[in-house]
């Protein structure tokens, strides 16, 4: 069993301009041992997600379920989760320098930490505890820095002794809330390169949060894109990054500037995050999607099983076997339309292998997007882009048409602003 | 510093002969200290932050010129230094082959039109209480070059041109994402149409996504005015994207300098090689399969910065001739001319450099 099993959990805050819907409704899970990356850009509520775990979002309105070694964490009374926060799960904030106590030495605050749950321990104990956690996260001569005030370390050291608090009482999960954004390039490696190591050596579980896919291209097992309060796609790293099936997370690939192309233009995503009160209808991606179709607009897409079957190796299921969306009453409007699904195929390479525009259930469904683009749209060869191409050709009609070429037209301009 | 500074006429500058006409801006040994004063009622001068000491480079028109380096390594007090906001403790800088170091404000003033600056907090550097059009159109307020309604119509262009909807322009930065307000900023640096532009680390506080629109129409903007740009960044990789050239400091002093494949392929300081591998690609298996040189401890004290090679604590290939004499900028062995290094054991194509242990800056 999982160690963090968490399921359709919602988020949302009442607020004097509406309700902010922070997370809406995401599931997933996280392995002893092992890393899942959480990305997204700022508001797509990642942050909030892995707080409100934690009972850390004061005002929100929580549902769904947070099982954690057993323990429903959503609900929970602030007694228990006191016995959990710090000692079970820990928590490594981005900004090292406003999360230490800039009164209080380095020592004092990880000795706090260790006697607040467990209050056996005297304080010389609990101090050499801290220097021996000092030293074990790589700050030079802990014996005499663990005396130190915060800003008598460097940004890098702050991070490690955040870190050497966070280890202290041995968590068995361990979230990162971008952890090395403030960072310099070369600390940034070091303290991945410390995570790693101390993942390693305690079979400690990692949430890694961060907007930086080089980040999670170095050390996550699992990856989960966040777009709008919203998981768009959730894979293994690989797949994420070789095989990525949702718009977004393509768009994301694509904006970052590669070696292989200096000099060329990069392709952004247009437009802006939207705003968590008015979110856009169907799929909340649509407006800034350069594979939106009409169903887009009005049917919100569920996450599903993707991926390519011929690469897997396994015989696809036909279609009407799939895990279907709630959609399934409007057959007209489904992809594939049966007739025309044939010419989508024939774009393919391996059309025999998929006449029925398979979806497919994985090894254990360990690839999902939530994208109504046909679940064997994964990667990005041209192949795919063709079959893309095609199933969005098919999935407008004219008046969506007129949409895209909106879209297309101003492909820079982040338009109005959202209010 | 009083004594370089004079009030000139602008066409009494010495010209420096060796200029040819495709450099914009040439910076000679510039030196920027400041000073370190003791807790004492006198406040005494006990020590200099070396911020930056004895940089030379050149931009040319056109082109980009990339700086990066570590956090303090003195990117950002050079780019000052440059554009006159701050005054230069030694060393010259060349505009269009004119001394500008050092003017006094009215002689200065031609030149600001000439060289802006983009910052790099979106947020903090508008002022939240004023409308967008107005922040826009300080520029031409404060060189008086057009008013009324004039002025608007010039900013409702300008705001157009960077993609932002000349309608807002009643409206307050508050009202804008991060990536519509580092445009607004693109607006104002651009209002007078400068030859430079200085970017202090204008994406890094943006999303990748937004990121990408900006890095676009800084690129769409170089080709349509002629702009000179340069780009200081900590992100190894939109550096490389956007440059020409690309000057690598640490601790006030330039590691290497070259053209950017130069740099990026066949890097000879062992700092650009541990930055470079140190930068995160997002592409698991070139990270999984990347020689990794991680760099124990911190950038040390620019107040005191170790003797000889400045890298030479953290330098997984340091030898005792590094701790004591200071290696030169030169063009290494096998290189091109333009590519510079400064480092007395310069990294040989196909090395690998053993991961740096054991030292400790401090």
């Amino acid at each position: 069993m999982s160690l963090l099993e968490v399921t359709d959990l919602r988020v949302s805050f009442p607020t004097a301009d509406g309700l902010v819907q922070a997370v809406r409704g995401v599931s997933f899970s996280v392995e002893r041992g092992r890393t899942l990356g959480i990305v997204g850009e700022s508001g797509s509520g990642k942050t909030v997600l892995t707080q409100s775990l934690l009972g850390l979002t004061p005002g929100g309105q929580i549902s769904g379920q947070a099982v954690f070694d057993g323990v429903n964490l959503v609900g929970l009374p602030n007694s228990q989760m006191r016995q959990i926060r710090g000692k079970e799960i820990a928590v490594i904030f981005q900004d090292p320098l406003t999360s230490l106590h800039p009164l209080y030495t380095v020592g004092w605050q990880i000795n706090e930490m260790i006697r607040a749950h467990d209050k056996s321990v005297t304080k010389a104990q609990a101090t050499e505890r801290a220097i021996e956690l000092l030293g074990h996260v790589g700050i030079p001569r802990p014996r005499e820095r663990v005396h130190d005030y915060p800003h008598q370390f460097s940004g890098g050291m702050r991070q490690r002794a955040m870190i050497a608090m966070a280890i202290s009482l041995s968590p068995q999960l361990i979230i990162a809330d971008e952890p090395t954004t403030a960072l310099d390039a070369t600390v940034q490696a070091q303290i991945l390169d410390l995570l790693l190591r101390l993942q390693q050596d305690s079979d400690t579980a990692l949430l890694m949060i961060t907007h930086d896919l080089g980040v999670v291209a170095d050390i996550a097992d699992n990856v989960m894109v966040m777009y709008a309060g919203r998981a768009a796609e959730k894979a293994t790293k690989r797949d994420i990054f070789y095989q990525p099936h949702h718009p977004y997370t393509k768009g994301l690939l694509e904006s970052i500037p590669h070696s292989s192309a200096a000099g060329d233009r990069l392709i952004p995503i247009t437009g802006q995050p939207p705003s968590l009160i008015t979110l856009p209808s169907g799929c909340a991606f649509h407006p800034r999607c350069a594979y939106v179709m009409d169903r887009c607009l009005t049917e919100q897409p569920e996450l599903v099983a993707v991926g390519d079957p011929a690469t897997v190796g396994q015989s696809p299921m036909s279609y009407s076997d799939a895990p279907q969306p709630a959609s399934a009453e409007l057959p007209d409007q489904l992809w594939p339309v049966p007739a025309r699904s044939e010419e989508v195929t024939l774009a393919a390479p391996t059309a025999n292998s998929r006449t029925s525009g398979a979806a497919y259930a994985g090894p254990s469904g360990d690839h999902r997007s939530a994208c109504w683009l046909p679940p064997d749209a994964t990667g990005l060869s041209e192949q795919t882009e063709a079959l893309r191409v095609r199933t969005v050709e098919l999935g407008r009609t004219s008046s969506s048409a007129k949409i895209a070429e909106a879209i297309a037209a101003a492909p820079e301009s982040e338009g109005s602003v959202i209010a | 510093m009083t004594g370089t500074r004079r009030e000139q006429p602008v066409d009494a500058f010495p010209t420096d002969a060796s200029l040819d006409e495709e450099v914009l801006v040439r910076v000679d040994g510039l030196v920027k200290y400041f000073p370190v004063r003791g807790g004492g009622l006198i406040r005494r001068h006990v020590a200099n932050v070396q911020a930056v000491d004895g940089v030379s480079l050149t931009i040319r028109r056109g082109q980009t010129l990339g700086l990066v380096g570590e956090t303090g390594c003195g990117k950002s007090t050079l780019a000052r230094c440059i554009a006159g906001l701050i005054p230069a403790t030694a060393g010259k800088v060349y505009f269009e082959g004119k001394d500008i170091t050092n003017l006094s404000r009215r002689a200065m003033q031609p030149f600001r039109r000439e060289i802006q600056m983009i910052f790099q907090d979106p947020y903090g550097s508008l002022n939240p209480r004023r409308r967008v059009g107005a922040i826009i159109g300080d520029p031409y307020a404060v060189h008086k070059t057009a008013a009324g309604a004039e002025r608007k119509k010039a900013v409702q262009e300008l705001m157009e041109r960077v993609g932002l909807n000349p309608e807002h322009f009643n409206r307050f930065p508050a009202e804008f994402s991060g990536g519509q307000r580092q445009r607004i900023g693109v607006a104002r640096a651009l209002a007078l149409r400068p030859k430079l532009i200085i970017c202090d680390e204008p994406v890094s506080a943006l999303d990748v996504s937004i990121q990408a629109q900006v890095l676009n129409l800084l690129a769409d903007l170089q080709a349509d005015f002629g702009l000179s740009y340069l780009f200081i960044a900590h992100d190894l990789e939109v550096v490389r994207h956007v440059s020409n050239a690309v000057t690598v400091m640490y601790l006030g002093r330039i590691a290497e300098s070259g053209p950017g494949d130069q740099i990026y392929e066949h890097s000879r300081h062992p700092y650009t090689s541990a930055l470079l591998s140190a930068a995160p690609a997002a592409d698991p298996d070139s990270a999984a399969a990347r020689q990794r040189i991680i760099l124990t401890g911190d950038v040390p004290s620019p107040i005191h910065p170790p003797a000889g090679c400045r890298f030479h604590p953290r330098c997984p290939k340091a030898q005792e001739l590094c701790g004591q004499t200071e290696p030169v900028l030169e063009t290494k062995a096998g290189d091109p001319s333009t590519h510079l290094t400064a480092c007395h054991y310069p990294v040989e194509a196909g090395e690998i450099l053993a991961r740096a242990g054991r030292r400790e800056s401090r």
